[in-house]
């Protein structure tokens, strides 16, 4: 007994030992044919932020990569891989404290030795994240964040953001909401208590404000994140008188707080306004009441234009995956098909090195499954798209989701123009929106 | 339980451990420097928590204290544009023991259970304060400026290397202190205390003095781990208050174990790893592992990774000792 | 006059909640005296039991009623499951250890088992709404109350009535009480205080499992539903008193009505009201409210 207590013992002491030596080693591979180029893919794997948006992020640069390394995608993404390299990827975990997210990335960009890294949901790691990139001169890709601090707070070198900024989710709510309801004279929000929370509600309330100044602000709820319950939060909007109420909750509260208000009436009382609200489409179905506002952060999903890649891109993520992207697997591609580009540019000159792709990434434009981009703000390291939104129906006969009464709004109406931060320019009045 | 450890040869194992890892500085890539950085400001904490352990009481709270010292470096630099690490450092530990002294007056009467509780209690509260200051970037936090030493300002690698070896010259002196701190009076009465309390008020030992001073130096080392912290990843944010963090941290005491100062360094080191390695191999079940790790250490190696070396030296020397 | 009225009803509603969620963790410190941080386990096993529970009863058109009743024996099944098989494989190796050793081996087990959910369940979040939706609303002047919620009130309030009833005229509530009181003279009197952890860690199983049934109709159920319950139910249970279930009661009242007074007339504090709220109990009432000191033994 005490015999198997002691080899328990220093078998534990010996696989410590060796997990300190062992992944310096595993991630060593065989060198291929012709030198692949390599991504770090890093999303959420784990924890509550993984299904519904870091596992479509993941799912999503899987499949591009495989269209890719076939030469399957649609032109002008028709070369294998990158300039006919073929691409691998190593894909981690985003979740963990800033520190284990900023050791991760040097881990892939020192240890691992990847060509770009590709990434990222919160925007808490973004920010972590950026200077390091920079200070390693290492290619980096945002692909999901919103917060638009990445570039406005200094100007980056080695990052680069294809995705818009959540200022253009929010803004494009307080003018769909204004173009199709009359007579808004008080709205309210509920929002998570955290930076997303937050910076979504300053953003639509100072929207509200230039836009429609004469309507008042009543009912403003920042419920913890996770809480899943709202009881109190639900009673308090029941005594409002707001027509309207926005919200930029997502995935499990967005869905606890649609069951929970749903039995109670609310969204008869107040139209409801989901500015992340199509990533939960799909699962939520006749569960969500008709009338509700829908943002998909982009012409994503559902609110996708209905162009040829767009359904390309639709069709091989629901063969594989069995159901349709959400919007962060569109962002993903969107990032992917950026990169690709930039990096094809750089080859034309010689091998690409991150400097090369940096410069040809700048400014660049192209057109995605969620529309055309165009890397206009930041200096040329921040893409701006068009938006939209739309209102719910969930389709008895056909018993399937709908959206109708879609609005687009172009890049230049919800999106600050170049050289002013997003926050200046909403105080400021939205000067220069074309709309 | 507790052990006494023989002081000369471990203080100088220590000492060459120091200067070794000192010198592998340059000769190791930089992603490790910066992992071993991060690993080696996190047992300043430890250590704090191995202070406290030995006197029977376990915080669930250190993170507010490593926060502390994260944003004091952070805010210090960003407000005053002044940057030079080991002063920022020192503000850092000082501002968090600030904190720790007047918190003690009311931990210190506490035990046990109710000491975590209201240790956590205590951090969890700063961490909503900080959730709900906007402009500090709320949960997002802000990145902070980069370090100069005395008016050296290092980039790339050597920024590395330079906020490396501040952190183990710093770990050197925390190390030595708290060394004689547990062969001085104060420090040897924490195993008495733990056993029992009640005997030691009789000796004429103020037991609530002892106490809050052992929370102030636990409070001082998590403000000091936290400055380092901050400086190294470049990044705060209101979770390093959030009662995993503080978890993280009790994970990694027993893991080290109260019997020695140097297991504290190893034990960060190892977890570090272990972490990494989950990541690396298991990246959709990393709980799991590290979760079994914990688990197993404890049912077999109660006593940390410490006990693993009295072990060995307890055989060598069990024909002499009799007991 | 309204507000009062909705700060009460959701206060009540909220403390519902939280007690049928910190009575079985009260329980078991009061008899084992250990934190047992899994009980955000059972909670989370408890919901996703029952939202698998909710999908079967669903399939099969079921009447409502009774597939609630499913759902509901379907997960304390879970958890009676889960509860001794941690007991008699895990916590029987570590009962003379530390209490802190033991909260750690809880925690780690915790870890454990939310990579568990996921082996079983997915990473995806699943939904039990079948419940609350035939439930229906009633209308209270300008408020609208879930039945749903006026359910869960009465659901806690015969679970608080049974448990008194239990612990005080039942021969085995009388055993529980005197373990609590002093495990020592307890075994010397000849109790089977092996049998009572046992019994007493299953109880605690169960109701942790049923928080998380009767709660899933409400939420989505998914990856990090037992993190949040656990740091709730502690802060219940100390302001309370670790052992005593008028302790839990109360405790969920003041917590429940100060944290919807908050959201109704201060919401920036909302954050922070259950924690201050335990910090200042424990600093007038360091024990908890409803346990006095205990004698220390020299």
């Amino acid at each position: 007994m005490l015999h198997r207590r002691i080899i328990a013992r220093w078998t534990l002491a010996g696989l410590v030992a060796a997990a300190a030596i062992v992944p310096a080693h595993a991630q060593q591979p065989a060198a291929p044919a012709a030198a692949p180029v390599k991504l770090g893919i890093v999303s959420f794997l784990t924890g509550p932020a993984a299904s519904p948006f870091g596992i479509p992020g993941r799912n999503g640069a899987e499949i591009v990569i495989e269209a890719l390394n076939a030469g399957k995608a649609p032109a002008p993404f028709n070369t294998v891989g990158f300039a006919g390299s073929k691409i691998e990827a190593k894909y981690v975990d985003e979740a963990g404290s800033a520190a284990n997210v900023v050791t991760e990335f040097r881990n892939l960009v020192q240890r691992d030795q990847v060509d770009a890294v590709v990434g990222y949901v919160s925007s808490g790691s973004c920010l972590a994240v950026t200077p390091v990139a920079d200070e390693l001169k290492a290619l980096t890709v945002l692909y999901d964040c919103g917060t638009p601090r990445i570039f406005e707070e200094k100007a980056r070198n080695y990052v680069f953001r294809v995705s818009p900024h959540a200022t253009m989710d929010n803004v494009a709510a307080a003018r769909y909401v204004l173009a199709k309801k009359k007579n808004i004279t008080s709205y309210s929000g509920i929002n998570q208590n955290y930076a997303w929370g937050q910076d979504s509600w300053r953003d639509f309330l100072g929207a509200m404000k230039v836009l429609a100044p004469k309507a008042t602000v009543d009912k403003i709820l920042f419920p913890k994140l996770f809480a899943g319950e709202y009881g109190a939060e639900i009673s308090t909007l029941l005594t409002s008188k707001s027509q309207v109420l926005h919200s930029s909750f997502y995935d499990g509260d967005l869905e606890s707080f649609i069951y929970q208000e749903q039995a109670r009436g609310l969204d008869k009382r107040m139209t409801v306004i989901l500015t992340a609200g199509e990533a939960s489409v799909a699962r939520l179905r006749d569960k969500l009441p008709d009338g509700v506002i829908i943002g998909a952060r982009g012409a994503n999903g559902m609110l996708a234009r209905d162009t040829p890649i767009a359904k390309w891109f639709h069709q091989i993520y629901f063969d594989r995956y069995n159901t349709a992207p959400t919007y962060n697997a569109y962002q993903m591609a969107q990032s992917m098909l950026g990169l690709k580009l930039a990096y094809e540019k750089a080859a034309k000159a010689g091998k690409p090195t991150a400097d090369t792709i940096a410069a040809a990434f700048k400014g660049i434009e192209f057109e995605g499954p969620a529309g055309k981009v165009a890397m206009t703000l930041g200096d040329g390291h921040q893409g701006v798209t068009e938006t939209a939104y739309g209102t719910y129906r969930f389709n008895k006969q056909k018993k399937e989701p709908e959206i109708v009464d879609i609005m687009r709004f172009p890049a230049e109406c919800v999106n600050p123009p170049a050289g002013i931060n997003s926050d200046k320019w909403i105080e400021g009045g939205m000067k220069g929106a074309k709309c | 339980m507790q052990k006494s450890f023989s002081i000369a040869p471990a203080q100088i194992f220590g000492a060459i451990m120091f200067v070794a890892a000192a010198a592998a500085g340059p000769l190791l890539p930089d992603w490790i420097v910066s992992l071993t950085t991060i690993a080696f400001a996190n047992a300043l904490v430890v250590l704090g928590l191995v202070v406290l352990w030995r006197a029977g009481l376990v915080s669930f709270g250190q993170a507010l204290y490593y926060c502390i010292g994260a944003y004091v470096v952070a805010l210090s630099a960003r407000w005053t544009g002044f940057t030079d690490a080991i002063a920022l450092v020192l503000i850092g530990g000082i501002a968090a023991g600030f904190v720790a002294f007047l918190i003690g007056f009311l931990l210190a009467r506490y035990r046990e259970i109710f000491f975590a509780m209201l240790s956590l209690a205590l951090s969890m509260i700063l961490y909503g304060v900080l959730v709900k200051t906007e402009s500090l970037g709320s949960t997002d936090g802000f990145s902070v400026e980069t370090p100069t030493f005395f008016g050296y300002a290092p980039h790339g690698e050597m920024l590395g290397r330079s906020l490396y070896w501040l952190t183990l010259a710093i770990d050197a002196a925390a190390a030595v202190f708290i060394a004689w701190y547990f062969r001085s009076v104060a420090g040897s009465l924490a195993a008495p205390i733990r056993d029992n309390e009640i005997r030691v008020e009789f000796l004429g030992v103020s037991v609530t003095r002892i106490i809050h001073t052992k929370v102030v130096i636990a409070g001082v080392l998590g403000g000091l781990g936290g400055a380092l912290a901050a400086m190294s990843v470049g990044h705060v944010d209101p979770n390093m208050a959030y009662w995993t963090t503080s978890g993280g941290f009790v994970f990694v005491t027993v893991l080290a174990g109260s019997g020695y100062v140097a297991a504290a360094f190893v034990g960060s080191l190892v977890f570090e790893a272990v972490r990494s390695f989950a990541y690396a191999f298991m990246p959709q079940f990393w709980q799991l592992t590290l979760g079994t790790v914990l688990l197993l250490t404890i049912l077999f190696l109660p006593d940390g990774i410490g006990s693993l070396v009295s072990r060995l030296k307890r055989r060598q020397q069990a024909p002499e000792a009799g007991l | 006059m309204l507000t009062a009225f909705a700060i009460l009803t959701d206060g009540l509603v909220y403390a519902a909640y939280l007690f049928i969620v910190a009575i079985g963790l009260t329980l078991i410190f009061g008899v084992m005296k250990i934190l047992n941080v899994t009980h955000g386990s059972f909670y989370a096993f408890g919901a996703y039991g029952s939202a698998t529970a909710a999908g079967i009863y669903a399939a099969g058109g079921w009447n409502a009623a009774l597939g609630f009743l499913f759902m509901l024996t379907f997960a304390m099944a879970i958890g009676l499951v889960m509860g001794l098989i941690l007991e008699r494989g895990l916590l029987r190796q570590v009962y003379g250890k530390d209490e802190v050793v033991i909260v750690l081996v809880t925690y780690a087990t915790f870890l454990i088992l939310e990579d568990v959910i996921v082996l079983i369940w997915g990473p995806q979040s699943y939904a039990a709404y079948q419940p609350m939706v035939a439930a229906g609303n009633i209308e209270i002047g300008e408020l609208v109350l879930s039945n749903y919620d006026i359910g869960l009130v009465v659901i806690a309030t015969v679970v608080a009535a049974l448990a008194y009833w239990s612990l005080r005229f039942t021969r085995y509530g009388r055993l529980l009480t005197t373990v609590i009181f002093d495990r020592e003279t307890a075994a010397a009197f000849g109790i089977n205080v092996t049998l009572v952890y046992t019994v007493t860690f299953l109880i605690g199983a169960m109701l942790g499992a049923l928080g998380g049934a009767v709660m899933a109709p409400k939420i989505s159920v998914t990856l990090g539903i037992g993190v949040e319950v656990i740091v709730l139910a502690f802060a219940v249970v100390a302001i309370g008193g670790m052992g005593s279930i008028e302790g839990a009661l109360i405790g969920a009242l003041i917590v429940g009505i100060c944290r919807a007074a908050a959201v109704h007339l201060v919401p920036q504090i909302e954050l922070f009201v259950i924690y201050g709220v335990m910090a200042l109990v424990l600093v007038v009432r360091p024990y908890g409210l409803f346990v006095r000191a205990q004698p220390r033994k020299i």
